[in-house]
């Protein structure tokens, strides 16, 4: 290691302190409180107890776990479904249309998700956009009760997640290299094998690296079934929620955010893995 | 075929903001309906005080964080592209799991935090919240520019005697500029739209606008908030704009 001036010591020392103080260390303190008991006048007592993770194991509480993670891989696979074969399309236009045609699908993407949460209720409710249409084409009879239903979270989540699914399949299918595919047409692939044998297994760090930015948010996300769904389902993120500013059991409310946390670390190793894979094939 | 389908999922993405706009210029009370062009919501906004105070401590919270993200941000970009330091793969994973990490827990640690060293929640704790998660996204878009940058011409500055401090002020940062203004128009946003962290580590009375909006929303869809909506997508849009056109030029 050699020297380092004293500018890049007082910068690399400013950076690593904020992190620590404000990003390391709230997280061990998360860690750290959930082991701790739950006190009825202060929000816990320094006694070591497990207790908070046993009580986590209550169906009560499984449920809300289980609930939230079928909401989030349901979500999951809804945006990659519809993500996939747009961010094939895009990746593979004639490059002067690219930047624009990428620029709309970033715009949502940075557009706050409780504005874009919020312009859905005009298409979805009773008197709504969608049941206008409906009626007009005589599908319907009568309004749909979409608004406050587990239908629109769906749509909620799956309309507000759809560019972090776009984005990272984009960046990894329009790495594929499409002389391999002129080559399998070649030797008589079809259609469907090529797709299987050579498009899917090429793009899977996207189709990894974009389930990941869909399923973490979905998991944790509050507002959008409370908006939408009329919070009458208790998920992960407003059940945290509630221990910390309506129960004020913070070893509970803790422990339920380590397990998200233990979730986060699950993925991004999957996430690390199929980039480093991905990195020594551009390598060879 | 293809046609279709892109225009489909565009359609999809693009049709609740559509009308959200629309409707926020529509005279009727009642969504359903045109009853003719009006910019009533827009005034009824302008007479709502807590609103504009609201609007207000938005923009001065996401001004100063997004000024000390990008500072914090580009040093830390530039030490991890330039220097070898202790802990150094730490600090790059650290960086890579904050942007990943679940919002609701960032949040909930960070008002265990202030709590716990007794900081009142206001202004001073949304402002380091904000940079916390902020700071992140400007390392990653500086760190992008830097990796394309020739690291000879350092070298030559070196060998030509200037101080490190030098070399980053007349070599480094004119070359590295359009990211570190990308960096700081993506912290604007972020932080202006931020719900979640800002949720939990904001006080009773410092109320911001996406947290006012939540609250208006819960109680009831008002017309005005299809304005004020409509006001904070096209402040994104204006700021994704220019952030692109920066980060796509000389590349």
């Amino acid at each position: 290691m050699n020297r380092l001036s004293l500018f890049a010591k007082l910068s690399i020392s400013l950076v690593v302190f904020w992190l620590i103080l404000f990003a390391l260390f709230p997280n061990l303190l998360v860690i750290g409180i959930s082991f701790l008991t739950k006190s009825e006048s202060d929000f816990f007592t320094f006694a070591f107890s497990t207790e908070s993770y046993t009580k986590l194991l209550n169906p009560v509480y499984l449920s809300v776990f289980l609930d939230s993670l079928y909401l989030a891989f349901i979500t999951t696979v809804m945006t990659l479904i519809l993500a996939y074969p747009f961010a094939y399309i895009i990746a593979t236009v004639p490059k002067k249309y690219k930047f624009l045609l990428l620029l709309l699908v970033i715009i949502p993407f940075w557009t706050s998700s409780l504005v874009r949460t919020y312009a859905l209720i005009a298409i979805l409710k009773t008197k709504g956009l969608l049941n206008a249409f409906l009626l007009s084409l005589g599908l319907i009879n009568e309004p749909l009760q979409i608004m406050y239903t587990e239908v629109a979270v769906f749509i909620g989540m799956v309309y507000t997640l759809l560019p972090f699914m776009i984005l990272p399949l984009y960046v990894s299918i329009e790495k594929i290299d499409f002389k391999l595919v002129e080559a399998a047409k070649d030797l008589g692939a079809s259609k469907l094998n090529i797709f299987k044998t050579i498009i899917i297994p090429l793009s899977l760090p996207g189709i990894i690296a974009g389930s990941t930015l869909v399923f973490l948010p979905a998991l944790g996300m509050f507002f959008i079934p409370d908006i939408l769904g009329g919070a009458k389902e208790l998920i992960v993120g407003s059940f945290i929620r509630n221990q910390f500013l309506l129960f004020r059991d913070w070893p509970f409310g803790s422990a339920a955010s380590v397990i998200l946390l233990i979730i986060m670390f699950i993925m991004l190793a999957f996430l690390a893995k199929s980039q480093k894979i991905e990195s020594s094939r551009d390598k060879a | 075929m293809r046609k279709f389908y892109a225009s489909f999922i565009y359609t999809l993405l693009y049709l609740p903001i559509a009308v959200l706009i629309v409707y926020s210029f529509n005279a009727s009370k009642y969504t359903i309906g045109w009853k003719g062009f009006s910019f009533m919501w827009y005034e009824k906004l302008l007479e709502h005080g807590s609103l504009l105070d609201a609007a207000w401590h938005s923009v001065s919270v996401a001004f100063s964080s997004a000024v000390l993200a990008t500072t914090l941000g580009t040093l830390g970009a530039l030490a991890l592209f330039r220097y070898d330091f202790f802990g150094k793969k730490i600090f790059n994973t650290l960086v890579y799991v904050l942007i990943m990490s679940p919002e609701i827990v960032m949040g909930i640690s960070l008002l265990m935090l202030f709590v716990f060293i007794s900081l009142p929640l206001g202004f001073t704790t949304l402002l380091i919240a904000h940079i916390t998660f902020c700071m992140p996204f400007v390392i990653v878009t500086v760190l992008a520019r830097l990796n394309g940058f020739d690291k000879n011409i350092i070298e030559a500055a070196k060998d030509l005697g200037a101080s490190e401090f030098k070399t980053f002020v007349n070599i480094i940062l004119p070359n590295i500029i359009p990211a570190i203004v990308a960096g700081f128009l993506l912290s604007l946003t972020l932080s202006f739209d931020d719900v979640i962290i800002s949720f939990f580590v904001t006080g009773p009375d410092y109320e911001i606008l996406p947290l006012k909006i939540y609250s208006m929303v819960k109680l009831g869809v008002k017309p005005e908030i299809n304005a004020l909506c409509t006001i904070m997508f096209v402040f994104t849009l204006v700021m994704v704009l220019f952030s692109q056109f920066l980060i796509k030029e000389k590349k």
